[in-house]
């Protein structure tokens, strides 16, 4: 099975795709843009909001150096209300652990709240290879599975399709799409929520991941809008929580950072409409076994990276995709992985090694509209660059840029360099513009034009009038 | 602090293709009682081989860099990025150097290295800076001034301060030109697609002249306007605050 976090191709190739797709720029160009500026206003109305995002990095950052202990209490917690933990190396221990809860209960089917780690393991897939049939029940991740697609957004993975592609979708897979179905949104909702009741009443094993997992009492957290969540972690009989080591927080009280932090910057919401919380299993209501796979899957190896660790603080808010001028051209499927964006171009090459996303670094201008925006400042620029150095360098590039570097390194070579520029550029230049680049150059000039070296240096009008 | 004594620190970009900045920084510092120093052994910061991912080549321009303007007292730049690059990422590279003594001359340093609108605004304490520029000008404040060295509205401030000028608001002015070094090559479609979205933005304003305090940015832009014939120039910042009424 392929690994849904590493890309197929190289960015630049994934992104020329989406660039060409008008309909994907429209949609796209319209939803991030409406977003960024709720989350302003959202934002805004914090005064301490500087404050909530330092907190919401030193909590992180102190948990993270703790993770061991904290995940340890947190099984110790979870088994005394009545759980049962289960640790998973990678992708393929987690999904037979899974695979292995379901299959003890003799179900052919399980109801799925949104989640992004399970994305990532490629869980439905490795479910149907077992005969059981995973349904997604967060309205744009079914949208995503009827489609066939991958999701393109961390936190809305249907960014990418528009309401009548959807009407489209829902009378070609739906029995309780009525032929004359509109694309009113009303009525788009209303069919999903006839196809997801049925499911929800007759599922007995529900999955779900986590936002957050709270070491000292075992509590699991999930946020959502929607209220499928919710019904994915308490009707069935079983639930099964699937989440990366890195969502567990110290203290019931650390909540009260994220709860605030995480709302206004995915959603520009004060408040998410649906936080679900449980300890354990309980006597009388919800899921009576009550299951928590504990994932690494190369966590621990980005907790290892010095630099590179702060990804793991990522709380899944989609803030630096909603932001990203990237992003908002290209989409998230030009980043091949199930973490597109900005935070997905540090995490992926992190969690998967350089080498399996070597151009995902390279995938940014580095402006730093992500780092502004996320709410446990990650610096991700920094981390780009930190995982450039690590890229494996190749000629032409690697040449030129060692060349250049002597030349800058002495005084004679870059003056020598400008008066040499100065002549080499008399066959390119025409009226005082470069039109036309050789080679990997070339595609600056495919639709810019370059600014010749001037006919007199700045420091040669210095030496002339002051030296 | 009032500086009367600054180092230029022109950048390789600016003193190989745009030397009329540089001709401006002077202009505008000695009009203004800064005299003004040209400290020759300097060359480039290293910028484009750190962010490409080149730190061992950037050492050595580190180390150069500090030598040069080791003497200086106040260091002032016409790049928000150049500075940005000295002040953010020089302490790293000091650190992958392993070089504790680079680290302590990087650290004395880099805090006296100013962006030219931080000397003007912060340290001069000056707005008008006596300018007159009978133009129609739109402003793109660029991502490293904005984001790394918070800048925030000091060009604008210096602008509207500007006489005879037609000052006009620029739609998205945050969102980056697609520059980024290397990411304009690397990336070529995607940096062309928010180009062409920034130069939209500044022909909607229906200026003459975009303008920025740093000229890598607006070689991006400019290439886009030549190329499309839009008859909109890129001139920086130091260029029109530097002119006056004759």
């Amino acid at each position: 099975m392929s690994d849904p976090t590493v890309p197929d191709a190289p960015f630049p190739q994934a992104a020329r795709v989406a660039l060409a797709d008008s309909q994907l720029r429209r949609n796209l160009g319209h939803a991030t843009r409406a977003i960024r500026a709720k989350r302003a206003d959202a934002v805004a109305e914090l005064p301490d909001w500087e404050q909530l995002r330092e907190a919401g990095r030193a909590i992180k950052e102190r948990a993270m150096r703790h993770l061991d202990t904290h995940l340890l209490e947190l099984e110790a917690a979870v088994t005394a209300a009545g759980g049962v933990v289960h640790w998973a190396r990678d992708a393929q221990e987690a999904n037979r652990i899974v695979g292995d809860v379901i299959a003890a209960h003799g179900a052919d089917q399980v109801v799925k709240a949104k989640s992004l780690t399970t994305e990532e393991l490629g869980l439905n897939e490795a479910l149907a290879a077992r005969g059981i049939h995973a349904w997604e029940t967060d309205l744009a991740q079914l949208i995503i599975q009827l489609s066939d697609d991958m999701p393109s957004h961390i936190l809305v993975p249907a960014i990418h399709l528009n309401r009548a592609q959807i009407r489209e979708l829902f009378r070609r897979r739906l029995d309780e799409a009525a032929p004359d179905l509109s694309d009113d949104p009303g009525e788009l909702a209303e069919v999903a929520r006839r196809h997801l009741r049925r499911l929800f009443l007759e599922t007995r094993v529900g999955i779900s991941g986590a936002n957050f997992a709270v070491a000292e009492t075992g509590s699991v957290a999930v946020v959502e809008s929607e209220g499928n969540g919710r019904m994915c972690t308490t009707l069935p009989e079983v639930l099964i929580t699937v989440m990366g080591i890195e969502k567990v927080i110290p203290t019931w009280q650390d909540l009260e950072v994220y709860l605030q932090l995480l709302p206004r910057s995915s959603t520009a919401e004060r408040m998410n409409p649906y936080t679900s919380l449980w300890t354990g299993v309980g006597e009388h209501d919800g899921p009576g076994e009550f299951h928590l796979v504990l994932v690494d899957n190369g966590r621990t190896n980005v907790l290892a990276d010095e630099l590179g660790r702060q990804a793991l603080h990522c709380i899944r808010c989609s803030a630096c995709l909603n932001a990203c001028p990237v992003y908002e051209r290209t989409g998230g499927h030009a980043y091949g992985s199930t973490y597109p964006g900005p935070i997905g171009a540090i995490l992926t090459p992190l969690l998967r090694g350089v080498d399996e996303a070597a151009s995902l670094p390279y995938a940014s201008s580095l402006c730093g509209a992500c780092y502004e925006v996320c709410p446990v400042k990650i610096n991700i620029p920094e981390v780009l660059v930190h995982l450039r150095r690590r890229v494996d360098k190749h000629d032409p590039e690697r040449a030129a840029m060692r060349a250049l570097a002597r030349v800058f390194a002495s005084r004679r070579l870059y003056e020598a360099a400008q008066r040499s520029g100065r002549l080499g550029q008399r066959p390119l230049a025409r009226s005082g513009r470069i039109t036309r680049l050789p080679g990997p150059l070339s595609g600056w000039t495919a639709a810019r034009d370059l600014r010749p070296v001037a006919p007199e240096s700045f420091r040669e009008w210095w030496l002339r009038e002051r030296g | 602090m009032r500086p009367r004594r600054a180092a230029l620190f022109i950048t390789c970009l600016s003193d190989t293709m745009y030397p009329a900045t540089g001709r401006a920084v002077v202009t505008l510092l000695e009009r203004l009682g800064v005299a003004v120093d040209f400290p020759l052994q300097q060359t480039c910061c290293g910028q484009m081989h750190f962010n490409t991912g080149y730190a061992a080549e950037t050492i050595p321009l580190v180390r150069r860099f500090v030598r040069a303007f080791a003497d200086s007292e106040v260091v002032v730049s016409p790049s928000a990025s150049c500075v940005g690059m000295v002040r953010d990422a020089y302490p790293r590279v000091a650190a992958l150097a392993g070089d504790a003594g680079l680290a302590r001359e990087v650290a004395a340093l880099a805090p006296r290295v100013l962006e030219l609108t931080e000397l003007l605004v912060n340290h001069l304490e000056l707005e008008d800076v006596g300018a007159f520029f009978p133009h129609r000008v739109t402003y793109h404040p660029t991502c490293h001034s904005l984001r790394m060295l918070g800048v925030g509205d000091r060009p604008v401030r210096l602008l509207r301060a500007v006489r005879g000028i037609d000052l006009r608001e620029l739609p998205q002015a945050a969102e980056c030109c697609g520059f980024g070094g290397t990411f304009a090559v690397k990336n070529a479609d995607t940096s062309i697609a928010m180009v062409t979205d920034k130069v939209r933005a500044v022909l909607d304003t229906g200026a003459e002249v975009c303008a920025a305090a740093d000229n890598s940015c607006l070689m991006h832009i400019g290439g886009a306007l030549t190329r499309q014939r839009a008859g909109v120039r890129t001139l920086h910042l130091a260029e029109i605050l530097a002119a006056t009424e004759r």
